[in-house]
């Protein structure tokens, strides 16, 4: 028995826990009764902690083949972006799609479809997937190419239709590992809304919002641009070496930060502070990937700042209609309430049809905020003004949530408990996340 | 410059991460293991990273007599090699039927000093090479919960200090490795204390480090030498009574 929680360390619970190695390994997990595979933990509630077995996947971490030709890589799901990245750029090859994190495994960012901000572009990750090679219990494995009806119902379901074993993505080439960004602070969020959409052609954007502005000020927000660098984007010194970065120092947070330190004035202050500026950087400049992409990975478990109570992420999607409206609804509760979060992330998705994957056109936002009574019931109210403007949530991010808000935001879930139950993966795949939401 | 390194024992979780960690560095890689169709994976995991080249060989530590033919079939003799064979066995069985016991004394010390000693004689002859030896901090004293094993590394700590003896100034460096608590697979579900637990890629990027500078004994945190430091300088009659 091990005390595990998701990277929000709320909640946590003591699983048994046990690692495989090879698929063997995993066949035998299965077998044993009701489990969950977990990646590298970067799941913000409890989606990859089982009320039975939770079976580690990162000793299953080989790469087993590259196409260079077509930029193929076929690798186990214990992989971790973060060293496909590392092996990869140097030849010239980039995921096309990437979380806000690279310490994610392959098997995870595939069980939670997640999205980058290309997404209105580009879609999300299983977008990238050629196929994948899932263990779902009824013995051996099996080999789900893009194309099968059965691919959506592996993408995005959070390991709850078996155990993804290994999977063939397709990588984007590269010429540099340089991000040419533009920066454009505006007032609000409708601004910032209008920059998304007055930047559909640009292949990445987001925007970060300070959610504890006063109106007139409300939502006012850094929107960031950016689009791989090519050779002639680069001052000649990088040229040379055109996927060479500077090092970053190794920060982390050493200790669990007390509660007190996060405060509505802090938080007022940091945000504040972090809108100032932004705006002081409007315009282009160079930044490389591991900048651009994972600026919090720079600062080692940066989930400690919230103490040893844990944090809870909120993630919506709304329709690009009700966007405007329900956005400032939500973020005129938050201000409200003096709970800013300290980190809030807005982005516009694409189209999207999926079978339980999370996004849909629109604009998701995403907030934290520190694992507290006050904090949860402010969750619940953005939870009703997802629901009046017609969003759904996104279960990677997911702690708290009910059953019956999922249900009610997110007819596919019930689609998706029957197909569970008719194919058995209902008494043999099982988290505490599933069990919460009655999937 | 690119060296061959052999790695035995190689499918442990600590072995991989060596053999990782030498191939990053540009090295082509031979593993041996008991059943080398198992390490399919890691071989095209080692080539798809690093490009490098690797090749499988079949290694059984405890059958003393094929060691000396195991080296004869290997393609080249490797310019570096890293005993990580081991097996714990439970100390309940190896304290309850002694010739349990004795199998484990043979897996961590009689095979592994074997192979290196056939070793030895061969770069010895060929006036180059580095051996490495991944022992124990449990040899450096003898406690009721694992002393079986503990006992067998401690034959084989000594016998890689003897080997660094001998071939001191014969162009032959030994490599003694204690890597204190690591997580794998070994050591999956025990509750071990996490500021004194190595990843096995910290062990990886050790054992590199060490064959580079010519270490000759590393811990592989280096809080481990302070904590054997204590453990070592307890009187006997106050530590037959403790339970650590």
């Amino acid at each position: 028995m091990r005390e595990l929680s998701g990277w929000g360390r709320a909640p946590r619970a003591r699983c048994r826990l046990r690692s495989a190695r090879s698929e063997a390994d995993v066949a035998a997990a299965i077998a044993e009764g009701p489990m969950i595979a977990r990646g590298n933990g970067r799941s913000y509630g409890d989606p990859a902690m089982s009320p039975g077995l939770t079976l580690d996947m990162r000793g299953m971490d080989r790469m087993l083949a590259f196409d260079a030709d077509r930029g193929v890589l076929v690798a186990e799901a214990g992989v971790l972006l973060a060293d496909i990245i590392a092996t990869f750029l140097p030849r010239g090859w980039f995921p096309y799609v990437t979380p806000g994190t690279k310490f994610v495994t392959l098997g995870g960012a595939i069980a939670a479809d997640v999205h980058g901000k290309n997404h209105h572009g580009d879609g999300s990750f299983r977008a990238f997937v050629d196929w994948v090679d899932v263990m779902d219990g009824a013995g051996g494995a099996r080999r789900i190419a893009a194309g099968d009806p059965d691919f959506q119902t592996v993408c995005g379901a959070m390991g709850l239709s078996g155990v993804i074993l290994r999977a063939a993505l397709r990588l984007r080439p590269v010429t540099s590992a340089w991000i040419v960004q533009e920066t454009i602070p505006t007032e609000s969020v409708e601004a910032a809304i209008d920059a998304f959409e007055d930047n559909l052609d640009v292949l990445y954007s987001v925007a970060w919002i300070d959610c504890l502005s006063f109106a007139p000020a409300l939502g006012r927000s850094i929107v960031m641009l950016g689009r791989h660098a090519e050779a002639q984007d680069l001052p000649r010194k990088l040229r040379r070496a055109p996927f060479e970065v500077p090092g970053r120092l190794p920060l982390s947070v050493p200790l669990d930060v007390p509660r007190l330190a996060l405060n509505p004035v802090t938080l007022r202050i940091f945000n504040a502070m972090y809108y100032r500026l932004g705006r002081r950087k409007a315009g282009e400049s160079l930044v490389d990937w591991d900048r651009y992409f994972y600026p919090l990975d720079a600062i080692g478990d940066w989930n400690r700042i919230y103490g040893r109570g844990g944090f809870y992420q909120f993630q919506c999607v709304l329709p690009i209609e009700a966007s405007k409206a329900g956005l400032n609804r939500m973020l005129h509760e938050i201000s409200e309430a003096g709970l800013g979060s300290f980190l809030s992330v807005l982005k516009r998705f694409g189209p999207d049809e999926s079978r339980i994957s999370f996004p849909q056109a629109g604009y998701t936002l995403a907030l934290d905020f520190p694992a507290t009574d006050a904090c949860r019931a402010l969750i619940e109210r953005l939870d009703a003004i997802t629901l009046d403007h017609g969003g759904r949530f996104y279960l990677a991010k997911d702690a708290r949530m009910s059953a019956e808000t999922a249900a009610a935001a997110d007819p596919r879930l019930g689609a998706f408990r029957d197909l569970r139950a008719a194919r058995g993966w209902s008494e043999r795949f099982v988290s505490l996340q599933s069990r919460r939401l009655g999937l | 410059m690119k060296k061959t390194v052999l790695i035995l024992g190689a499918a442990s979780d600590m072995a991989r991460a060596i053999a990782r960690a030498f191939a990053a560095d540009g090295h082509d890689i031979q593993l041996a293991a008991r059943s080398p169709a198992r390490l399919e994976g890691d071989r095209a995991d080692l080539e798809t990273r690093y490009g490098v080249e690797v090749s499988l060989h079949a290694f059984d530590a405890v059958d003393l007599g094929s060691h000396a033919g195991f080296l004869e079939g290997l393609p080249t003799l490797p310019d570096i090699a890293v005993c990580a064979v081991g097996a714990m066995g439970t100390q309940e069985e190896n304290a309850a039927w002694p010739e349990v016991g004795a199998q484990v004394m043979r897996a961590n010390f009689e095979g592994p000093a074997t192979i290196l000693g056939h070793l030895a004689n061969a770069m010895e002859a060929r006036g180059s090479g580095t051996l490495v030896g991944i022992s124990s901090v449990a040899g450096e004293r003898g406690r009721a919960s694992n002393y079986v094993y503990g006992a067998a590394k401690a034959g084989f700590t000594a016998f890689l200090s003897g080997l660094r003896n001998r071939l001191a100034g014969k162009g032959v460096h030994v490599v003694t490795v204690l890597p204190g608590f690591v997580n794998t697979a070994m050591t999956e579900g025990m509750d071990l204390p996490g500021a004194l637990t190595a990843e096995p890629s910290e062990v990886g990027k050790a054992v590199v480090a060490a064959v580079e500078k010519g270490r000759d004994v590393i811990y592989v945190r280096p809080v481990w030498r302070i904590v054997m430091t204590v453990i070592r300088a307890i009187p006997e009659r106050i530590f037959k009574k403790t339970s650590l």
